[in-house]
């Protein structure tokens, strides 16, 4: 019994983190192609057919380049700081639902690493450590624009968090839980009978979701906040001085960083992998298809967000600084206080 | 009469600069970022103007000039005389030549008893306006549709007679007037 659940929960955990990896490598090449087409070029498109091979020649590239460490009395914490960076990026994955029960072999399997009751908790503190790896990789640059950027990545980072914990916190009132997976299954099908409104959080809490997408951008340091990295400025941010895979983990992990902000997007405000007419499907055709059906929605949900996200990068221009501060001190935050207020209104007129 | 200042615009395209405030729609910034994003969908929808050079090549107009070529007469003799018109015409001067006369038994390889034995344009000074090609009297130098490619030296850009004249299997006079 405790192998097999060892077993399951290692295969989903490494199943996760392959999906990650991919979805990460293909998201650098997605983000060209788009930025092609909407300055009306055709991206890259000479690696493979329609350039489907370019994230792998962009790796052996990035693996073949020279590994320099600047004169720094820290060469541990200029190691460790990318290092950080892509774990805890990827650490934030464990606790997404990736979808319903699974029929396995007469076993009920979750599709998710590990259902913990704090798992919105858990994330928000993964991604404050995520600000250490910046933090520590831009300080041991010994370098003047890394610093800079790093120190403006986190000042960014423990803003927008305030805010966005303050947005997802109106969420939570509703949803009396932390377990994402729990969130999920109160957001079933499409229309929530008992409420009479669509079921999911998006409908129920358009400013909360609205907060926490603005929020999102700025914790992935994605344009229009991406004023830790900016090239105009700062050279190249917090990672100026890095170099080879170095390099390549502070982007990669950028990118993961995306597609797990998008799935708790996606899971939180867009009902995860709950889809129109799931009940039918399951009674119908089959408990294991809806489920795998459901995968496939929560997983276009998120390709959605990843593009919305490179799609937001290629019309926005970057905020000034205190533009940026302005907007999540004096803006976000009053708005999120005045949400949870109406939210707790309504919740007691509702009782 | 005091002349007003303020409303003196000689060139009659004077504009008052407007620095009212911005409405409550405008500093919420959202709906401007919701019309800047239609704007990028609509462009990610749009017919793309590239050519992928190596497989696709763009037209060139009919008057395009480009690197030059020696022409050889009907019967593959050269038509160059070495007058030197289209050196004194080349506004770059990257034309230069010796002259010769041609030995009895080269009648085959030179149409006329003056020919040029060194015959070399410096690419790198060419500005392939066209001028070398109006001012020969023999329609011997000719600007075709072809590009000069790129060299690792200098040297490589000074073209010899080797690479100007016409090779001799090409006998289309394509660029005959």
């Amino acid at each position: 019994m405790e192998l097999t659940f060892f077993i399951e929960k290692f295969a989903i955990i490494l199943v996760v983190f392959g999906i990650t990896m991919l979805i990460a490598l293909y998201s650098t090449f997605a983000e060209r192609k788009v930025a092609g087409y909407m300055q009306d070029r055709i991206g890259p498109n000479r690696a493979g057919y329609g350039g489907i091979l370019q994230p792998l020649s962009d790796g052996v590239k990035m693996f073949t380049k020279e590994d320099f460490i600047p004169n720094t009395p820290n060469k541990f914490l200029f190691i460790v700081g990318p290092w950080l960076f892509i774990v805890t990026a990827l650490m934030s994955s464990a606790v997404i639902p990736w979808g319903d029960t699974i029929n396995f072999f007469g076993t009920n399997v979750i599709l998710q690493a590990t259902d913990i009751n704090v798992a919105i908790l858990f994330v928000f503190g993964v991604v404050s450590i995520g600000v250490y790896g910046i933090m520590i990789g831009g300080w041991a640059s010994n370098n003047k624009y890394s610093l800079m950027g790093a120190v403006r990545a986190s000042s960014q980072m423990i803003s927008y968090e305030v805010a966005m914990g303050l947005s997802i916190i109106a969420v939570l009132m509703m949803t009396g839980t932390l377990s994402l997976r729990a969130i999920t299954l109160q957001q079933h099908g499409f229309w929530d009978g008992a409420n009479h409104w669509l079921s999911w959080n998006i409908f129920k809490q358009p400013l909360a979701f609205l907060i926490f997408l603005i929020c999102a951008f700025a914790e992935t340091n994605r344009t229009p906040f991406d004023l830790p990295e900016c090239e105009s400025e700062l050279v190249g941010g917090y990672h100026t001085e890095y170099s080879s895979m170095k390099l390549g983990f502070f982007l990669f992990a950028e990118y993961i960083n995306m597609f797990i902000s998008s799935a708790i997007i996606s899971i939180v405000f867009f009902g995860g992998f709950n889809y129109p007419g799931m009940d039918w499907v399951a009674n119908n055709i089959g408990g294991n298809i809806s489920t795998l059906l459901g995968v496939g929605v929560l997983f276009a949900k998120v390709f959605f967000f990843i593009f919305f996200y490179m799609w937001v990068r290629w019309t926005v221009p970057r905020f000034r600084y205190d533009q940026l501060m302005k907007l999540g001190w004096k803006i976000l935050i009053p708005l999120a206080i005045v949400n949870i207020a109406i939210t707790g209104a309504v919740i007691l007129l509702r009782m | 009469m005091a002349i007003d200042f303020q409303a003196l615009s000689l060139s009659g395209r004077k504009r008052d600069v407007s620095n009212k405030d911005m409405t409550f729609m405008e500093r919420l910034y959202l709906p401007a970022i919701a019309k800047g994003m239609g704007i990028t969908l609509r462009h990610f929808f749009k017919p793309k103007v590239t050519i992928q050079y190596p497989e696709q090549k763009r037209e060139f107009a009919p008057v395009f000039r480009g690197r030059h070529i020696l022409m050889r007469d009907e019967n593959g003799a050269e038509r160059c005389t070495a007058c030197g018109l289209c050196a004194l015409s080349c506004p770059a001067e990257a034309i230069t030549m010796t002259s010769a006369e041609r030995k009895p038994g080269e009648e085959k390889l030179y149409r006329e008893e003056k020919y040029a034995s060194v015959y070399e344009i410096n690419m790198l000074r060419c500005i392939f306006c066209g001028l070398c090609e109006e001012a020969c009297p023999k329609e011997a130098i000719f600007l075709t549709e072809d590009m000069a490619p790129a060299d690792y030296k200098r040297e490589g850009f000074i073209y010899g007679k080797d690479k100007l004249v016409m090779p001799l299997e090409d006998k289309n006079l394509a660029y005959t007037k």
